[in-house]
């Protein structure tokens, strides 16, 4: 078996790689002009994350109708080009790269999952195209360069929100936490619960995990049973929260359980039922809120989609009228000036809140605390960043 | 026989000088159609590698993501040790490190050789299966490389050259492995086991052999599908990922190189076909009239039907052209 | 010890729906020796047509009640084994003669097929299975949990159990599936019809998977398109272990692979569940290759 008998074959090979590494820099796609304005979206629309990928492309989709029939942005209307990532690693990059070189969006919007984010940003980043996560949560996403930003909450803010109501108002002294290890926005959130938790006092008695996707919890909230904590924190996503909630109490679990916006959806209380009594989150908005912004976000998304909006889809309609907003005050579509457009938002009134864009291109923003009563959700309070 | 070996070392030769020429103008291309090009050039190591576990060698693997993510990993944390360098030295560092992933991807693929020796069919297959799953959740429980968040790795250093440099190397060296005496063996063992092993075959050896050469270039596909889409998960090594190399194998033909190849090719430019096709109707500024947006939301579904029909109306491959010889 | 008691129930319960699922896979694996992938997602849709009929129903049996959810079960039942032969009369019943892995890819074309199909009509976001059941408070005994589902689960899986062993034991049907999963060409010449029979067990293991379907809905009400997936993994890992082909290896397979992973989950870590429970398959496989009940199967020269 003498395959490599030309050694001087094998050292051209190599020679002839080591000189073309690194030279692959690809130049940026062409930023069409013409009448309308090109805006990529890409996101989970199947596969395992199709819920929320679905419903932040119904927000998206509701901002841009409503900018277009407004008179859309700089006297042009927006054109959204949305692909399909099918919540499969290595497809983002291949619909980023699409969209950027093939049909010369001016800027994207994307993705939940912060795994996906992180396939795309560099890519955004490397051609000069800003773009914004409606809700990656993960610090290393906008950490990829300055054309990366996000609307939605940074994990220390809400987990240290949680850790105060846990100790403050619930006036727990022992946690149990139970993750979502696949999702960067549980763990994230589980962190800086646990740490502002132990800094206020308090102890956690129980760490258990979990990988979205599961049904059966029963394993781990045996164990949170055997540790008797006062408090439970859940920060994960209601495809989950339900069912957890549900068999929490079925082991006779009767403390309340506390979450984050990932709890917000409405088939939380349908499949919760009366489990969730008395359970609390942290999000955006409540739907008791009379901004007008909110409430006509609301009834607009009901009229649209006959059904109630979850978290994904606000976040969703944010990023883009964030987005319409900077390129109008920008004056341009260059990415660039966008850039600086965005990094310069400020007091935005979006439907999630009042948006400022810090200087690290994350969003700071007030965050309201509901508790579910009498199968309903009731507003509780706010807590400015 | 399907590669002529006879000019093989030319051709690969000139492969090899088409894909130093195809790099030089590769700024060219746009960047979309290029990375898919790489997806491609990646599949086809994967699946001609697959080829000689399951196709030539007749053993049943389904584990092959999980020797890719092996591949992956261990290229990804070498060279992010690295930080910026210049052209030449960073091209020997990205091929030591595809070489390292190669490596730990044989290692894992002997270590799932060895049951090989009492199992087959359908149990083989499961075990393969679950040793990819094993790999899956042991690289989810390693913190250092980001858990179930996956890695980032720095370097984008995938090219055109690497990828089918690489691809035309792995169906270089597999075609004339095959071919050679030592690889008849291979095929003895494909045909009829207990046959080989009464001639005097040492049939554990060839299935080993077969299980560690196809796990090493799956490691490099992985080191270079790291270094080109700069994001790993080890969700993005799933069984599913196993199952649609598989796929390539089987609609290529079981055990023909050239039929496997142009079946890698043509699973990874479908979907992006059928993306094209929902895309391409859409007419700019008549926003509500995309007469084939609905490819778009059915893209997927699509898919799996062209899968089920190609595989009932081809069901010996869709590129087996004829027999081979024996 | 109470916690330990708790650990055991909990994956007995979840290990018995498995057991229910790995059955439709042994059994079309010992009729057919081939895999079909795409179980799962029939799992899926039995879930789903419950979860369609049960408004329906409602309108002239009051929900939840025993009646009424005695006839969602026997509705998606037959529902699925409807489907179940339709997919086998289209999809496999063309390769019958080819090699059984252009048969399993064409599985898995149709298993995509039903999950992206399942995205798309029913929609990707998980629904609430509505109550079809009654059920009872919290039982306590010794500190111990259990609830009314999980008591149901088991003897609905016990019920299904018996009534299939005795199909395949006590009548003509039965025999005939035995006699063409021992030698179909023989069958054949004996006068078995083995396309009646195939299709028979299609639609056995269908409808097995259906009433799965619908106890996994009952205990754990959020139903999506993609719920048939890692149950069918699970499950065609315990008919595997059981021994594939073997109908009470199934049954023990399931539940061992129920147990172990409940105690790795609350004892260990949920995050090293799915290498574990294949882990031990491999042991086991590496031990006795045929499965903990299968026959080692003569080779032949």
């Amino acid at each position: 078996m003498n395959i490599w008998r030309g050694h001087f074959f094998s050292l051209a090979f190599v020679a002839a790689g080591c000189l073309l590494t690194g030279c692959n820099k690809s130049s940026p796609g062409p930023n069409a002009g013409g009448d309308v304005i090109k805006v990529g979206e890409y996101g989970s629309l199947t596969g395992s994350e199709a819920s929320f990928g679905q419903s932040t492309h119904k927000g998206i989709q509701q901002a841009v109708d409503e900018i277009n029939a407004a008179g859309g942005v700089l006297g042009k209307k927006i054109e959204l080009h949305t692909e399909d990532d099918q919540s499969q690693a290595g497809q983002a990059a291949t619909v980023v790269r699409k969209l950027i070189s093939s049909d010369g969006v001016v800027a994207l919007l994307g993705e939940v999952a912060s795994s996906r984010s992180l396939e795309a940003a560099p890519i955004c980043q490397q051609s000069g195209i800003p773009m914004i996560s409606p809700s990656s949560t993960n610090p290393k996403v906008t950490e990829v360069g300055d054309y990366i930003f996000r609307v939605c909450f940074i994990d220390p803010f809400q987990g240290t929100v949680m850790a105060n109501f846990a100790t403050k108002t619930v006036q727990a002294h022992t946690a149990a936490v139970l993750t979502d290890v696949k999702s960067d926005y549980s763990l994230g959130l589980a962190k800086f619960f646990k740490e502002q938790f132990l800094a206020s006092g308090g102890k956690i008695v129980d760490e258990e995990k979990y990988s979205g996707g599961d049904k059966d919890f029963n394993a781990q909230l045996t164990a949170i049973k055997a540790a008797s904590p006062e408090v439970v924190f859940v920060p994960g996503y209601y495809t989950e929260v339900g069912l957890i909630a549900l068999q929490a109490r079925q082991l006779g679990i009767n403390v309340p359980l506390l979450g984050g916006d990932g709890w917000e959806s409405p088939t939380l209380i349908p499949v919760g039922g009366k489990a969730l009594e008395g359970d609390s989150f942290s999000t955006h908005f409540s739907a008791d809120n009379t901004s007008p912004e909110v409430q006509a976000y609301l009834t607009t998304y009901k009229k649209r989609y006959n059904e109630t909006s979850d978290a994904m889809a606000p976040l969703g309609y944010d990023a883009m009228m964030i987005l319409a907003d900077a390129i109008k005050r920008a004056g341009t579509t260059d990415g660039a000036k966008v850039r600086d457009a965005l990094a310069a938002t400020k007091d935005f009134k979006g439907v999630t809140g009042n948006i400022t864009i810090d200087p690290n291109r994350n969003a700071s923003k007030s965050a309201v605390i509901l508790t579910i009563t009498n199968g309903a959700i009731k507003y509780i309070q706010t807590v400015a960043p | 026989m399907n590669l002529n070996l006879r000019h093989a070392k030319t051709g690969l030769l000139g492969a090899l000088a088409l894909c130093f020429l195809v790099t030089l103008f590769s700024k060219f291309i746009n960047p979309y159609w290029l990375y898919i090009l790489y997806d491609i050039g990646i599949n086809i190591i994967l699946a001609v590698s697959l080829n000689l576990i399951n196709g030539y060698t007749g053993q049943f693997s389904l584990g092959h993501a999980g020797f890719m993510a092996v591949g992956a990993y261990t290229a990804g944390v070498i060279t992010n040790q690295f930080g910026q360098l210049n052209a030449f030295a960073s091209g020997g560092v990205f091929l030591g490190a595809l070489l390292a992933g190669g490596l730990m991807a044989a290692v894992a693929g002997l270590l799932v050789g060895i049951p090989t020796l009492r199992l087959k069919g359908d149990y083989l297959a499961i075990v393969t299966l679950g040793f990819g799953e094993i790999i899956r959740v042991i690289l989810q429980n390693v913190d250092s490389v980001g858990g179930a968040r996956g890695y980032s790795v720095m370097h984008g250093w995938t090219n055109f050259f690497w990828t089918f440099g690489l691809a035309a190397v792995t169906v270089y060296v597999i075609a004339s492995l095959v071919n050679s005496t030592y690889g008849r063996g291979f095929i003895a063992v494909h045909d009829d086991e207990i046959a080989a092993e009464a001639m005097g075959i040492n049939t554990t050896k060839y299935k080993v052999s077969a299980f560690v050469i196809g796990a090493f270039f799956a490691g490099i596909a992985g080191g270079l599908y790291a270094h080109s889409k700069q994001y790993i998960t080890p969700g993005g090594f799933g069984f599913m990922q196993s199952i649609a190399f598989v796929v390539m194998v089987i609609l290529g033909g079981m055990g023909n190189t050239v039929g496997v190849i142009l079946a890698a090719i043509l699973l990874t430019l479908l979907p992006e076909g059928l993306r094209f096709l929902a895309g391409v109707q859409q007419i700019p500024g008549v926003t509500k009239m995309y007469p084939l947006s609905w490819v778009g939301d059915t893209r997927m579904i699509i898919y799996s039907l062209l899968l089920i029909v190609l595989m009932l109306t081809r069901p010996q491959g869709l590129f087996a052209f004829k027999k081979r010889q024996r | 010890m109470t916690e330990l008691l708790q650990q055991l129930i909990n994956g007995l319960a979840l290990g018995s729906i498995l057991a229910l699922i790995a059955l439709g896979y042994t059994m079309v694996y010992g009729i057919l020796r081939f895999i079909n992938f795409a179980h799962g997602d029939v799992f899926m849709l039995g879930a789903f047509a419950g979860f369609y009929l049960a408004p329906k129903i409602a309108t002239f049996v009051p929900l939840p009640s025993v009646a009424g959810a005695l006839i969602i079960f026997g509705l998606s039942m037959v529902i699925c084994a409807a489907l179940g032969v339709l997919i086998e009369r289209l999809a496999y019943k063309p390769l019958r003669k080819r090699p059984k892995l252009t048969v399993l890819i064409t599985a898995i074309g149709v298993s995509l097929f039903l999950e992206y199909a399942g995205q798309f009509f029913f929609g990707a976001a998980n629904k609430k299975f509505p109550d079809i059941l009654p059920t009872w408070p919290v039982t306590k005994v010794l500190g111990l949990s259990v609830n009314s589902n999980q008591l149901i689960v088991l003897a609905v899986t016990l019920l299904l159990l018996l009534g299939l062993r005795f199909i395949v034991m006590k009548t003509r049907m039965g025999r005939a599936m035995r006699a063409v999963s021992f030698n179909p060409e023989a069958a054949a010449l004996m006068g078995v019809n083995t396309d009646i029979v195939i299709s028979f067990t299609f639609a056995l293991g269908s409808a097995l998977a259906a009433a799965a379907g619908i106890l996994y809905a009952i205990n754990y009400p959020s139903i999506d398109p993609l719920m048939g997936i890692m149950p069918g993994l699970k499950a065609f890992v315990a008919a595997v272990l059981g021994g594939i082909g073997n109908l009470p290896g199934a049954a023990l397979g399931g539940i061992i692979i129920g147990v172990t992973e409940t105690l790795v989950s609350g004892y260990i870590s949920s995050t090293y569940r799915d290498a574990i429970a294949f882990a031990i398959l491999i042991v086991i496989l590496l031990v006795k290759p045929s499965g903990l009940l299968g026959k080692k199967e003569v080779e032949k020269v």
